[in-house]
């Protein structure tokens, strides 16, 4: 399968499980909201041009956002993960050409523990952006706090949960 | 000049992130204050389609819920029916009104259109309802809905053949409302935490309020009035006025919505003409 072909298909599936499975359940506490779906942007392959990951996030997020009815409110924080990724890469990755020899971030390809404080940083940046813009309109800063850390708690668990269901294996690969 | 240019080639992707930025910004607070956003019709339509599949799915594990709401009005209204009362055997003197009005059609002033839910959420501080029916089938944009149990919310967007409704779980919504026993108004509101709670404010601290009481919409919103809107279960005194404030809970239950009314309101156009005029003379 195609790299295109694989990403398109993700793209609609992280979209439908968000909408129609994570977003349905009823909320157990005022604090816990389950999000996944910006894992997609965690998935997109290493060679993407920075403006395309920007401008992938911003669809992304505003393809959510139809459904939610809030436009922009997921668009703003993905299109920021999207922009901050490359950044965390480099400093992350220290090996000459990985970028080169795997196609796209995963346990096998970064190894775990960078792999881990990849998607606690970006998830954490993504939640507190996305709670920020909430509360700009309502609420009380300790909510506020309690809800970016109890998400965050929950986006990666729900993560790490999907990593080990749908194990992605990456080739090395090599020139010759 | 050449600088600029050369400024703008070398920050390329962080000028672009910006203009992102403020994009999606721009859509977000704009759409908050006006409840319309680019595309939302078209967007609203397609995304519709998508959860009134989804819904025909989800609907069979709701059947039976829907069905007992749906016998508990039934059977509410058969017993309104003009068949189950007698009228006293009283009446002495026959008096025939010379002015023949069709009373019931001529004064008719709520209409009210049945609707299937196809999309609903309660976990978000702003929630919405979608249903399938829209500009098509006669609804328009700030009709009220309601559901056999009571009120649901505002229809806020219509397309073609959809409409979303900001139900009464959302941050925004205010709803004028009255203590069904005395008549004391005051204005319900949610406070984005637990859709089990609703909070209503101004309630004089002279009103005799119990628990378990039910609220109603007042006279003077845009719903019907007398429709159920939650029954309270607590009240606080705050300390710094002179009114309680309510905690209720709200009539409808919201996790399995599946079928409302939208009522239209036929003097709306010549109450608001009306009260617009009257408003412009106190100007002058």
């Amino acid at each position: 399968m195609s790299e295109l072909l694989k990403n398109i298909i993700r793209f609609a599936g992280f979209i439908l499980i968000q909408v129609f499975i994570l977003n349905k359940i009823p909320p157990l506490h005022g604090f816990i909201s389950p999000y996944l779906y910006f894992l997609y942007i965690l998935w997109l392959p290493f060679s993407m041009s920075r403006i395309s990951l920007v401008f992938a996030g911003f669809l992304f997020g505003l393809s959510l956002d139809y459904f939610t009815k809030t436009p922009g409110l997921h668009a703003a924080s993905c299109s920021l993960i999207a922009y901050l990724r490359p950044f965390l890469i480099n400093v992350l990755v220290t090996h000459e050409g990985m970028g080169f020899n795997y196609t796209e971030p995963a346990p096998s390809s970064m190894g775990w523990t960078p792999y881990i404080v990849y998607i606690l940083v970006l998830s954490f940046i993504h939640n507190a952006y996305l709670v920020f813009l909430e509360w700009l309109q309502f609420g009380n800063f300790w909510y506020f706090l309690g809800k970016v850390f109890s998400t965050t708690g929950i986006s990666f668990l729900l993560i790490m949960i999907t990593e080990t269901l749908f194990y992605r294996k990456q080739k090395f690969r090599t020139n010759t | 000049m050449r600088n600029v240019f050369l400024f703008i080639r070398r920050y390329f992707n962080f000028v672009f992130f910006v203009i992102i930025q403020i994009v999606s910004l721009s859509m977000l607070f704009k759409y908050n204050r006006f409840h319309e956003a680019a595309f939302m019709g078209v967007a609203g339509e397609f995304t519709g389609r998508i959860s009134e599949k989804y819904n025909k799915v989800e609907y069979y594990f709701q059947l039976k819920k829907t069905n007992e709401a749906l016998v508990n009005e039934n059977a509410h209204l058969r017993n309104l029916l003009k068949q189950d009362f007698l009228p006293p055997d009283s009446t002495q003197k026959i008096v025939v009104d010379s002015i023949r009005i069709d009373s019931l059609e001529r004064f008719r002033r709520y209409l009210y259109m049945p609707a299937k839910v196809v999309n609903n959420s309660v976990t978000s501080q702003s929630n919405y309802i979608t249903i399938s029916r829209g500009l098509k089938q006669g609804v328009e944009k700030d009709m009220t809905v309601v559901s056999s149990e009571g009120i649901v919310g505002t229809v806020i967007n219509v397309s073609n053949n959809m409409a979303t409704i900001m139900s009464l779980l959302n941050r925004q919504s205010r709803v004028s409302s009255s203590l069904k026993k005395t008549g004391e108004t005051g204005t319900v509101e949610w406070d984005g935490n637990d859709p089990q709670v609703l909070t209503l404010r101004n309630i004089p601290k002279s009103a005799r309020v119990n628990i378990g009481d039910t609220i109603v919409s007042g006279i003077n919103s845009s719903y019907p009035p007398g429709q159920a809107i939650g029954y309270v279960t607590a009240v606080e005194a705050e300390k710094s006025s002179n009114f309680y404030s309510l905690l209720l809970k709200p009539a409808t239950n919201f996790f399995n919505i599946q079928f409302v009314y939208v009522v239209k309101n036929l003097q709306k156009e010549e109450q608001d003409a009306l009260e617009k005029a009257t408003h412009k003379q106190d100007l002058q």
